[in-house]
């Protein structure tokens, strides 16, 4: 493994281990990392992380979205224009939604999509060259939960705090499930959603993923205690 | 000698400090302070861009300077384009086409080296939003007494006393002057002792961990 892994990385650093191709023959970069001429630049400020075989990416503190193909996301309709929705995910232009994205959407049976809607989608287009693109559906039709989504609180936070709740080490969302009943959608554009049954435990939930942000896991586990008691009482 | 500072040498930076993300609205923003001079920044982007000021290939970069009292005028908007330029160099605005970036300083107090304090405030707001770069940079003022001594991160005391003021801003990977400002008069010899006693602090200050010394940074 190269130096520096798990280590502060700053725009400008050259990454030398990385550069040698005979020590990773099948290099990924992925965000923060770019090649410029023979040499891995660092162009985010970050922490660098590895996984295996060979991919390198830094994880950095940012709460504007770039666009991501493939990843989930929260937005919401802005306007109907012919046979696409405008949808505003938080990036620098809007999304487009076509109405045959939908599960069971036909020309005919044309979905229920009022402005104001939020739409759990996934990105399909994500170029910085063309407009973002989402759909409602898998590549076999099935909404496989995606879809416009109704009742409940929406609430924004930064992209890291999406990714740190997403990743499979975060027990946080688990914890709180054990206390409270909830449904949740979260998506990678810094765009949370909670239901839950009552207003009480809604506002519980968001203040604890709020300030779960640059907690340890011992931290969040004192705090849901602290929650779920404070509930009952 | 009268212009002596209290706090350190004549050829000793005055003690800095900075905070990031200290507001919730930007999507960057930091705050940097050189002494009793301090400024706050805050960075807008990629966003949504006017279609006069779209670029095909490149996102556009916007500089506001907000002076302390009064109206922005023309010498604010001489420092704006300047502060732009140096932006432009160092940020990659070719990975986000068609968006704008905007940069808001906020002039707090100005007790001297404005222009040097505003260009470290706008590299650590950058690098709070999470900005592609090329790398970072150092800004560095240092001013000439009529008897031509080097004075760096002068007061406004100093500054007023001065026979010249010379800004320089280096860039992190090969410590080279990337923007240039300068007023009053010189000779060409003092010019470049000017650059080496800036170099030096610009360097230090620049500096990655992955380097050896590292001070702004933390």
């Amino acid at each position: 493994m190269a130096a520096h892994v798990n280590e502060v990385v700053l725009p400008g650093d050259i990454l030398q281990e990385l550069s040698d191709s005979e020590q990773y023959p099948k290099l990924r970069l992925g965000p923060g990392l770019r090649i410029d001429v023979d040499n891995v630049v660092v162009c985010k400020c970050g922490i660098l992380r590895f996984r295996e075989p060979s991919v390198f990416w830094v994880d950095t503190h940012q709460k504007r979205y770039v666009p991501v193909k493939g990843e989930n996301i929260l937005g919401i309709v802005i306007s109907k224009a012919g046979d696409v929705f405008k949808v505003d995910i938080g990036s620098s232009e809007m999304a487009t939604l076509s109405y045959l994205a939908f599960e069971g959407a036909t020309k005919r049976n044309r979905p229920n999509v009022q402005i104001g809607d939020l739409i759990y989608g996934k990105l399909l287009v994500a170029n910085k060259d063309m407009e973002p693109e989402i759909v409602c559906i898998d590549s076999t039709g099935r909404s496989s939960g995606l879809g416009v989504i109704s009742g409940g609180f929406m609430f924004k936070c930064s992209l890291g705090l999406v990714r740190k709740i997403v990743s499979p080490d975060c027990q946080l969302m688990k914890l709180l499930g054990k206390h409270m009943p909830y449904e949740t959608a979260v998506g990678l554009n810094g765009r949370i959603w909670i239901k839950a049954k009552t207003l009480s435990h809604t506002i519980a939930i968001s203040n604890a993923v709020c300030c779960a942000e640059y907690m340890s896991k011992k931290q969040t586990e004192v705090m849901v205690k602290q929650i779920v008691s404070s509930q009952w009482t | 000698m009268t212009s002596q500072r209290a706090d350190c040498g004549n050829l000793e930076l005055r003690s800095q400090s900075c905070e990031q993300n200290l507001l919730s609205r930007p999507d960057g923003s930091a705050t940097y302070c050189q002494g009793d001079t301090s400024v706050i920044v805050a960075v807008y982007g990629p966003a949504e861009v006017k279609q006069s000021k779209e670029f095909l290939d490149k996102a556009t970069l916007e500089v506001i300077f907000k002076p302390k009292v009064g109206i922005p005028g023309c010498s604010e908007k001489f420092q704006e384009r300047l502060i732009r330029n140096t932006c432009e160099t160092i940020v990659l605005t070719a990975l986000h086409p068609r968006s704008s970036i905007n940069i808001i300083i906020q002039v707090m107090h100005n007790a001297g080296s404005l222009l040097s304090c505003c260009v470290n405030s706008t590299c650590m707001a950058l690098l709070d939003a999470g900005l592609p770069m090329s790398c970072l940079v150092a800004a560095v003022t240092c001013s000439l007494s009529c008897d031509g001594d080097i004075i760096l991160d002068p007061t406004s005391q100093q500054e007023k006393e001065a026979k010249a003021i010379l800004t320089f801003v280096f860039e992190s990977r090969d410590n080279e002057i990337i923007t240039s400002n300068t007023h009053g008069i010189y000779s060409i010899k003092q010019y470049y002792s000017c650059v080496e006693a800036c170099r030096k602090y610009g360097f230090v200050s620049c500096q990655s961990p992955l380097g050896t010394t590292n001070t702004v940074e933390q």
